[in-house]
């Protein structure tokens, strides 16, 4: 699916009112293109988590203007009725931890996502085996996540992000964790899912590992978003 | 879409079963008792069934023979079956006592029957081994149940009787199994006294000046003469000739004879409503709490279970699952322990509770599919608990920070 990445205007949350109001998001504008990567970081308690749930249709933000692929969906209000459906089928969300359901094997871990959107089961399935082709994941297809090994359930969880062709994934600490050269493996899979898919790609990180990858970094603190140049590093590893 | 309840069932299969297994052993015993209290009244539709009577005639103002004590003349028969409308009538007298046969003794229902031919009101209606009883004086028919076998000697007060038949399904309303015997001798088994009681009755007689006057010979030995014998009998069995009112019939009886009647319709709101009504309702009893603490163990189970997977479900929430999904997982899992569990719960009943169990235990069909509804009903119940909590998870949980 070709999107039109993220665009994120004067996004503010704040939690509470009154004297015990904290201001969240003070001031965050982003721009992510599609098939960019971009690396979010900050100190603990900077709002990157508040941002993250925001970009995700968890919460709601106070004001401000996001724009997820070619929709509106947040215009000092929500635009869109359906969250939950929002959430399934414009965001894709890899987490900390792979958090794959135990009792489906991996195929229907990732395959899911498109049956919850109505997709036939077989149809479903088929996109899950296709996108375990690019993240090299084939001869695991049938195994049950406590059979594979870290690295393997990220890019299960990797696949179950991008399954229904989101135009924009949510990545939060997704190397967290993994070794060096495991990390640097996800950080390329996102590369070139981002590029193939067209995917605008948050990735909320602390780990210095992967840092100097992203071209460019957002650094957030106190709530305000600064756009910074990153590295770029270019890196070559066999995924693992 | 596939079956989530489905996959997570076979995935921990052996953690599912054996607590179906464990749900399944008290849904067993909650069976067992709702087939108790069925046995329970159907062993008194038994009794009254097999004494082939349409009227029990009873002491006037008594609830007997069955559930009160009933005391009339051995005589009254003869009136009864003159009254239009009657066509058989036969005395009739109940004894629960313990029967002696060796070492053992057995807690029976001695039954004491006329003199007649198979067909009679009282008389076991048939026989699965040996033969009635022709004799009128120390024979028996006893109910297999007792575990006494044809030729075995009987011990009932001072005489002893010979099995010459057995019966089956023979049983009075609390469940213990019938011994038939000549009419005469259960007259004189129900008043017999010891040797000792009769000597120390002879001599308060003989002091007592208003029976033993010097002026009227043979009136000591009269009064003496009349305390031994036992002229009474618990109830006269009435069948009702053809083309004839039962209640038209009763009415003639307590008109004419001063008697308490009771149809059959009578006899069981006697005997279902009144004689068992206090274990009933302690089955009853035991049978919501053993509901309420199945209900609470599915809770509990299923409670558990979801909340192991709190994690997983705000990772199907945020990803887009609808809330009825997650509650169709829930429920379907917590209607799979109930389905196991019933399922154990009926061979548990059926196999191995039924037969050892020493009352009667009557399974109806009908009261397993109200068992069946029941547990589905309360796994319904039981797993909203586990569904609010399911309901109430933010699905902002699966992402840190």
């Amino acid at each position: 699916m070709v999107g039109k990445g993220i665009h994120i205007e004067g996004l503010k949350k704040r939690y509470g009112s009154g004297d015990t109001a904290v201001e969240a998001l003070k001031n965050v504008d982003m721009e992510v293109a599609p098939g960019e990567v971009v690396g979010l970081i900050g100190p603990s308690g900077s709002g990157k988590s508040t941002l993250l749930k925001c970009l995700g249709a968890v919460i709601e933000p106070t004001a401000g203007r996001m724009i997820l692929g070619d929709e509106v969906i947040y215009n000092n209000g929500w635009k869109v009725t359906d969250l939950r459906a929002l959430r399934r089928d414009k965001i894709g969300f890899i987490f900390q931890a792979p958090y794959l359901i135990p009792f489906l094997d991996v195929t229907d871990n990732v395959a899911l996502l498109p049956m919850l959107a109505g997709k036939p089961n077989a149809e479903a399935r088929q996109r899950a085996r296709e996108l375990f082709k690019d993240l090299d994941m084939e001869h695991r297809a049938k195994a049950m996540p406590s059979q594979l090994s870290g690295g393997e359930q990220q890019r299960v969880a990797i696949a179950r992000g991008l399954v229904n062709r989101p135009p924009v994934i949510l990545a939060d600490e997704p190397t967290a964790p993994l070794d060096s050269e495991r990390a640097l493996a996800v950080i390329r899979i996102l590369n070139d899912m981002a590029r193939k898919f067209e995917t605008a790609i948050i990735v909320v990180t602390h780990d210095e590992k992967i840092i100097p990858t992203f071209k460019r970094i957002y650094n957030i603190r106190d709530g305000v978003t600064y756009e910074e140049a990153g590295e770029g590093r270019d890196f070559e590893l066999k995924y693992k | 879409m596939i079956s989530l309840a489905g996959r997570d069932i076979m995935h921990a299969w052996g953690k599912f079963v054996f607590t179906g297994v464990g749900l399944g052993l008290l849904i067993g015993i909650t069976l067992s008792m709702a087939g108790i209290y069925r046995g329970m009244v159907d062993d008194g539709k038994a009794l009254l069934d097999n004494s082939g009577a349409d009227l029990w005639v009873v002491q006037k103002d008594t609830l007997g023979p069955y559930a009160e004590p009933s005391s009339i003349y051995d005589d009254v028969w003869r009136g009864i079956r003159s009254i239009p409308g009657v066509a058989r009538t036969a005395n009739v007298t109940y004894l629960t006592m313990q029967v002696r046969q060796g070492e053992r003794d057995v807690r029976t229902m001695v039954t004491g029957v006329t003199a007649g031919e198979p067909g009679t009101p009282g008389w076991p209606p048939y026989l699965v081994a040996g033969r009635q009883i022709t004799r009128g004086h120390y024979e028996a028919v006893a109910d297999i149940a007792s575990g006494f076998k044809l030729g075995d000697r009987l011990q009932i007060r001072r005489n002893q009787y010979i099995v010459v038949g057995l019966t089956r399904r023979m049983v009075s309303s609390g469940g213990d199994p019938m011994v038939f015997i000549p009419l005469k001798d259960a007259q004189e088994a129900q008043f017999l006294k010891d040797n000792d009681a009769i000597r120390q009755q002879r001599r308060r007689t003989t002091a007592n000046p208003a029976f033993n006057r010097p002026q009227v010979p043979g009136l000591l030995d009269a009064v003496i003469a009349s305390q031994s014998i036992n002229p009474y009998v618990n109830a006269v069995l009435v069948q009702i000739a053809a083309g004839h009112d039962v209640d038209e019939v009763a009415a003639s009886i307590r008109r004419w004879k001063r008697l308490t009647v009771h149809t059959r319709s009578q006899m069981e709101v006697i005997l279902i409503g009144k004689l068992i009504a206090t274990s009933a309702k302690q089955i009853a009893m035991f049978l919501v709490i053993l509901s309420v603490v199945s209900s609470a163990i599915v809770a509990f189970i299923i409670y558990t279970l979801t909340l192991g997977k709190i994690r997983e479900i705000a990772v199907l929430k945020l990803i887009g699952t609808k809330n009825r999904t997650i509650i169709g997982l829930i429920m379907q899992q917590s209607i799979a322990l109930g389905l196991i569990g019933f399922v154990v719960g009926k061979i548990t009943a059926t196999l191995l509770m039924a037969p050892i169990f020493p009352k009667y235990v009557l399974l109806e069909p009908l009261d397993s599919i109200l068992g069946f509804v029941a547990v589905v009903v309360i796994c319904i119940l039981a797993s909203i608990i586990a569904i609010r909590a399911a309901l109430k998870v933010d699905p902002a949980e699966a992402i840190g920070g």
